[in-house]
């Protein structure tokens, strides 16, 4: 139970802090310990993965579709027009992709996931949970953090994938290429060196997506209007947490990679 | 306000047997600058049902919240069997919290879940039961004895505010605890479900042996199912008894909750 007590803003945000730390803590510790809720973990990669597949695909294949629209009078100028297929499978899988995936994975499931905790905290579901001798943290946090770190990857895959078909597609509007050859000119343009970063860091999205959403689920005060506060600030936290992995990303792949 | 703490008798349930089963002493609990509970003793025998009755505010909730450890005490002790809630470790106090049955005001059933799938919760996460033939038959029977037998596969959404507290106290009671808390039972439901859930809380008492705290404001559910009444006032108790004998009390805040009663 939150204990209101008026304190100055720089303890409560070196409170905040510790209180992470203490939450990261508990959820690596009840992963080892106790049986694992495979079944929640099971319906929340459904509710998470499936549920947000439509909203993943249309984004992607919109953003296929425009980044070649706006990416062919450039290229056309300067008499690179075949290049469109490897410009766009570089950008999109190394950085485009991930991000406007996990953004948008950051606005649904951290939303919906702090949502969901943060009315259970003030409706005392998790109160009821805590003093029956369950253990909400590992039913309701462990499985949440764990599917959003194994779905928001595979979200991003799917995504690229659909994004570069709706390439394909623009690309056809004005020129004509086949679905072989320009699927074979993006495999070509990829290598090693831009899937895996790419795909290490779509992991650290769906962990950062997760860890917010149940952090900020739990750590909600009890009254409607936290819920509220819940679900915005864990969108908004999210978001910038993947910038901010965005960049460590860059930079440690530049580092190894690109030196 | 000054209060004056009058006794007036000490009624102790006939087949207590006297043993203790939560002991708190010199209890003290604050929010900030606000003083909620300023000392507060307590002792709940085998078998026994205490109801506190007092204001909003005043602390009862947080009595009970302490005994279970969602707070901890400032000062004073909460021994429950005999052990410091406060001293224990988190496995020991998973372990009590086992033999303690809480029923929160709204029922705080699992919304995603079914009414069945609310009760197997705790039989399979607390209790660890695996045999599903055995989860099937408690569930069963506790739903029987809450009168909700058809409403096992409603989602909570579909149930009214007395049916989810009905819902709430068989997920309760399921796992057969030693110690029943209720936080305000009967708080917004009509006279009638009020009167259900009260004969319900006398009856888990009579049928499971339990030992009760019964926070409320509702005074027919006091007279109904105390062997003991408590009334807290401004972080204090003010006066003990039995229903009977508080309500012929003269002190004008102990009759200010009886005047109604005819």
């Amino acid at each position: 139970m939150t204990e209101d007590i008026a304190m100055p803003a720089w303890k409560r945000w070196f409170e905040g802090i510790g209180d992470q730390v203490a939450f990261f803590l508990k959820f690596v510790k009840n992963i080892f310990t106790g049986g694992f809720e495979w079944s929640e973990f099971v319906r929340q990669c459904f509710e998470i993965g499936y549920r947000s597949l439509m909203l993943v695909g249309i984004t992607s294949f919109i953003m296929g579709v425009v980044l070649i629209l706006q990416l062919r009078p450039t290229l056309v100028a300067f008499g690179a027009a075949s290049m469109l297929p490897k410009t766009l499978s570089v950008s999109f899988i190394r950085e485009i992709g991930p991000v406007i995936i996990g953004i948008i994975c950051a606005g649904k499931i951290a939303s919906s996931i702090g949502a969901e905790l943060g009315s259970m905290k003030v409706t005392e579901q998790l109160d009821a949970m805590d003093v029956s001798g369950a253990n909400p943290t590992q039913y309701l946090v462990v499985t949440r953090i764990l599917a959003t770190t194994f779905m928001v990857p595979l979200l991003s895959v799917i995504g690229d994938a659909i994004g570069l078909f709706g390439g394909f597609l623009a690309l056809n509007l004005r020129d004509s290429i086949s679905l072989q050859l320009y699927f074979t000119k993006v495999i070509a343009a990829l290598d090693f060196t831009d899937l895996l970063p790419a795909i290490i860091k779509t992991i650290f999205f769906g962990f950062a997506i997760g860890f917010v959403g149940c952090y900020k689920g739990f750590s909600s005060n009890k009254g409607t209007e936290s819920v509220g506060v819940a679900a915005n600030s864990a969108v908004v936290t999210a978001s910038l947490w993947i910038f901010v992995i965005d960049a460590i990303a860059v930079q440690v792949t530049s580092l190894l990679f690109y030196n | 306000m000054e209060t004056t703490e009058i006794k007036i008798g000490n009624k102790q349930p006939e087949d207590t047997g006297g043993e203790t089963v939560v002991c708190i002493q010199g209890l003290k609990k604050s929010f900030g600058d606000k003083h909620v509970l300023k000392d507060i003793n307590l002792d709940l025998k085998r078998g026994e049902n205490i109801v506190i009755l007092g204001r909003s505010g005043t602390g009862k909730s947080v009595t009970i919240q302490c005994i279970v450890g969602m707070l901890t005490p400032d000062e004073g002790s909460v021994k429950v069997f005999g052990q410091d809630v406060s001293e224990m470790s988190e496995e020991e106090l998973k372990e009590l919290r086992k033999k303690i049955g809480f029923l929160f005001q709204s029922g705080a059933l699992f919304d995603s879940m079914t009414v069945r799938e609310n009760l197997e919760f705790p039989l399979t996460r607390v209790l660890k039961l695996t045999d599903q033939d055995e989860i099937d038959r408690r569930v069963k029977e506790a739903l029987e004895s809450v009168g909700l037998a058809d409403a096992i596969d409603k989602m909570p959404s579909d149930l009214s505010g007395g049916m989810r507290k009905r819902a709430g106290l068989a997920r309760t009671i399921i796992v057969e605890p030693e110690i029943m808390l209720y936080d305000e039972p009967t708080t917004g439901l009509d006279p009638i479900t009020s009167r259900e859930i009260s004969d319900l809380i006398l009856s888990i008492q009579k049928k499971q042996k339990t030992s009760s705290i019964i926070i409320t404001h509702d005074m027919e559910c006091a007279r109904i199912a105390s062997d003991r009444v408590l009334i807290m006032e401004d972080g204090k108790y003010i006066a003990e008894g039995s229903f009977d004998e508080l309500s012929n009390s003269k002190d004008e805040i102990v009759g200010s909750y009886f005047k109604d009663i005819s």
